[in-house]
């Protein structure tokens, strides 16, 4: 693929208030490329797309499409241009329909009447999506009702139906289940055939392996370097990213697991789960896989006791819990670190110490009134302890990367002192050298016996982590296996619901 | 100790601080009794009902919420403790049941909006028709007179204590209590959390049903407290007291730079709204204007307030 590139960006920088962000960096694509771009959180990633899309200025440097200089003062002017982001939050209007989601600020009218032309809409719009040779989404449906890798289509059609030339996917992956994101993957290999450009952001390495042709890494605002796919392993691109030998992926893990700390009998919440058993022993990782939809995050809810009737009965160090409220888990010692973490784990709008504070009330308080300086301590200790980098305590934490997000989040669990921890997909939206933070801090708990339930939709660190693997189907315990006998054939194949339900013991 | 250190600093953070003083300096040039001392304290004196009420709507506004019964509720509390008083009931046990009946009120608030999942604004609406109906039918339509001359009755809307007078010590320490409770308290912690982010509070344990009736309690209790002082500076509860006093005390807080989305704001803030609301009726009723202009100016301020800050954001 010789030639002009489609997009060229050449020793680009860029400063905010006198924190340079960008230093000399380039990056350039070819038309029908799928390019990856990778770094860690702050690395400078989404400022170079913000500066190719026009919403920030550049302070130096050149950007060319096809060979000719451009300057964007406005992301109007890029999109004219055929440049379109697709971001992680998608621009869907959930009670409106697939066509209405479509034509959004261009609809098409009969002339200058202002009276819609819905019929034209739709038959373009059932083109646009046959063009991504997607062909299970029905223009007339409320956008609301599908699934979120099917919203993300309908903003894909949306892009490609304005002659998109270059598109940008932000992190698209992270909320799709793994069906979706082989449509995805199809949808992406039609775009590469009809010539357009993609950027491809994502934390996930299997992923890029698998589509992009090449890989620009940055780290801390400055071009590290442009490879072919071929040419890199996993080792390789996370050195770049991190700037020193990482080590292994998974951190060491010895474990002698104790007696059993956790147990569920029989749990069930009606369409949602049956019949759930398990245990959970002193000191050890139980992986819970799984398809997304299939149940798991609903379970570790009702364990905590946020959401919905149960059936069943959970035990801690052999005594019934009667759990109605999360307050009651955290009583009992079990902690829940939230899959979503923005709108779940974190009061985004507030300190990090006013976050680690939350769940440790009773730890900092006498009757009632805060003690300044026992939760000033705490807040300290912890953020010490989990390597939390900040400007201090008194930082929001909706500023923070997302790997700082999570270990606040996990910090103010620690707090508890907890014997059953439950994280569910830990290490969302976390860079590289943060994921291995996590994994560390979660061995270093187990050996100081505490019992993890780790939910992932991530098989390699579900390989990578857990002494157990749970495999959940439809609501079902559909496989246990222990780590030396899981592979990742074998947990798609029972969580796909390939195989019958065999139950230990 | 540190807390004082931080009501400095939250004065000084406040703008419409600077407002309020720059309304005071322009009424003193403008009124020669501006600066009176009778009419500093009658002005205190008025604005504590208000401030009382708007200590209260701070709460709930900070959980995301929004209290519209507080006249209503005002008017019945305040009925239902003049009857006990009329009946020849020792004052002080009357004021400490009408408070318990405000404080009851306002958990029916905070009931319907958790457990019956209500909207604040909804349930509120028709509580607020509800309390005031319920006022009417025990009244009779007609104001309750002949209430206790004890001293305790007295003081609490007429008294003066070193030649300040009372509701103005009343309305203080009670905005000095809730200022701790705000800041220094696990509850206070938990109001703030609940309306920044319900869901992920009570993933943390917090239980915020719990405290939004709490919240709702506060503020029933502190209006009929308000109820209370207009009823002894009276000597008659009025059937139709406290109407459209909700406006005042929700512009008061908002005024105080409290956020209507929940989880931002300070009751600092809500004591300078309440007292930016009183000098404006103050000083336009001193400068003769007409109360049809004043009602006007009022909502401007209002207006002005909430646009001055969304720029400073």
């Amino acid at each position: 693929m010789a030639g002009t590139p489609f997009a060229e960006m050449q020793g680009v920088s860029k400063s905010f208030s006198g924190n340079q962000v960008l230093k000399n960096v380039n990056f350039a694509i070819n038309k029908g490329e799928i390019h990856a771009l990778v770094g860690e959180n702050g690395a400078g990633k989404s400022t170079l797309i913000k500066i190719l899309t026009g919403i920030h200025k550049r302070d130096d440097g050149v950007i060319r499409l096809n060979g000719k200089e451009v300057h964007f003062s406005h992301p109007k002017q890029a999109e004219e241009e055929g440049i379109m982001v697709i971001h992680q939050e998608l621009n869907i209007i959930p009670h409106l329909t697939v066509t209405e989601n479509m034509f959004l600020g261009k609809n098409i009218t009969y002339g200058k009447t202002g009276i819609l032309n819905t019929k034209e809409m739709k038959k373009q719009c059932e083109a646009n999506l046959q063009k991504l040779g997607v062909s299970n989404i029905d223009p007339d449906e409320v956008a609301g009702n599908l699934s979120v890798g099917k919203q993300q289509m309908i903003e894909i059609a949306r892009a490609t139906s304005t002659n998109a030339e270059l598109i940008v996917m932000d992190e698209p992956t992270a909320a799709l289940t793994d069906r979706e994101i082989e449509s995805l993957f199809k949808v992406v290999e039609s775009l590469r055939k009809q010539g357009v450009a993609v950027i491809y952001i994502s934390h996930r390495m299997e992923e890029i392996f698998r589509i992009c042709d090449r890989i620009t890494v940055l780290r801390d605002g400055e071009y590290i370097g442009t490879e072919k796919i071929f040419d890199v392993d996993f080792d390789k691109i996370v050195k770049m990213m991190v700037g020193r030998e990482l080590g292994d992926r998974f951190p060491e893990r010895h474990h002698t697991a104790g007696n059993v700390v956790f147990e569920v009998k029989h749990l069930a919440r009606k369409g949602l789960f049956d019949d759930i058993s398990f245990s959970v022993r002193e000191g050890e990782i139980l992986g819970v896989a799984g398809l997304m939809g299939a149940g798991r995050s609903e379970i570790m809810e009702t364990i905590f006791g946020y959401s919905g009737k149960q059936y069943g009965s959970i035990h801690l160090n052999g005594q019934e819990l009667a759990i109605k409220h999360p307050s009651d888990a955290i009583k009992a010692g079990i902690g829940f670190i939230t899959e979503d973490r923005k709108s779940k784990g974190l009061l985004t709008d507030f300190s990090i110490g006013d976050n680690i504070s939350i769940t440790n009330m009773t730890s900092i308080s006498s009757n009632g009134v805060i003690l300044a300086k026992k939760e000033h301590q705490l807040i300290t200790e912890l953020m010490n302890r989990l390597n939390v980098k900040a400007t201090g305590a008194d930082q929001e934490t909706k500023t923070l990367s997302g790997g700082n997000q999570q270990k606040v989040v996990i910090a103010k669990w620690l707090g508890i002192e907890p014997k059953l921890l439950i994280l569910d997909e830990p290490t969302r939206g976390v860079d590289v050298g943060a994921k291995k933070e996590i994994y560390t801090i979660m061995n270093e708990l187990t050996k100081s016996g505490v019992a993890i339930i780790m939910v992932s939709s991530e098989l390699p660190e579900i390989l990578g982590v857990s002494d157990r693997i749970m495999v959940i189907h439809e609501g079902k315990i559909a496989k246990l296996f222990d780590r030396h006998e899981a592979d990742q054939e074998k947990i798609m194949t029972a969580a796909a619901g390939g195989e019958q339900i065999e139950m230990e013991g | 100790m540190k807390w004082k250190d931080n009501l400095l600093k939250d004065f000084s953070k406040l703008g419409p601080l600077i407002g309020l003083i720059m309304m005071v300096i322009f009424l003193g040039f403008m009124s020669d009794s501006f600066f009176t001392l009778d009419n500093i304290f009658n002005l205190l004196r008025q604005i504590s009902v208000n401030a009382l009420i708007a200590f209260g709507m701070t709460f709930v506004i900070l959980t995301a919420g929004i209290d519209l019964s507080v006249g209503s509720l005002l008017a019945l509390g305040s009925a239902l403790t003049a009857g006990l008083l009329a009946g020849g009931m020792d004052p002080v046990l009357a004021i400490l049941l009408g408070l318990l009946i405000g404080l009851g009120l306002g958990a029916v608030n905070g009931l319907i909006i958790t457990k019956g999942k209500v909207a604040p604004f909804i349930a509120t609406l028709a509580t607020m028709t509800i309390y005031r109906g319920a006022t009417l039918v025990y009244t009779d339509g007609r104001p309750i007179t002949g209430l206790s001359d004890s001293f305790a009755f007295e003081m609490i809307g007429r008294g003066y204590v070193f030649g300040i007078p009372f509701p103005v010590i009343l309305m203080l320490a009670v905005f000095l209590i809730l200022y701790f409770v705000l800041r220094k308290t696990v509850f206070g912690r938990q109001v703030y959390a609940v309306g920044g982010n319900e869901e992920a509070s009570i993933l943390s344990g917090i239980k915020a049903d719990r405290v939004k009736i709490g919240v709702y309690s506060l503020t029933g209790m502190l209006s009929v407290l308000a109820g209370i002082i207009l009823t002894s500076r009276l000597n008659s509860a009025q059937p139709t007291a406290g109407e459209m006093f909700e406006l005042d005390a929700i512009a008061a807080v908002v005024i105080g730079g409290t956020s209507l989305m929940g989880g931002r704001g300070r009751i600092t803030g809500t004591l300078i709204g309440a007292l930016i609301i009183g000098v404006i009726d103050n000083g336009l009723n001193l400068m003769n204007v007409s109360s049809f202009y004043q009602q006007i100016v009022k909502g401007g301020v209002i207006l002005l307030a909430v646009l001055l800050d969304r720029k400073s954001k």
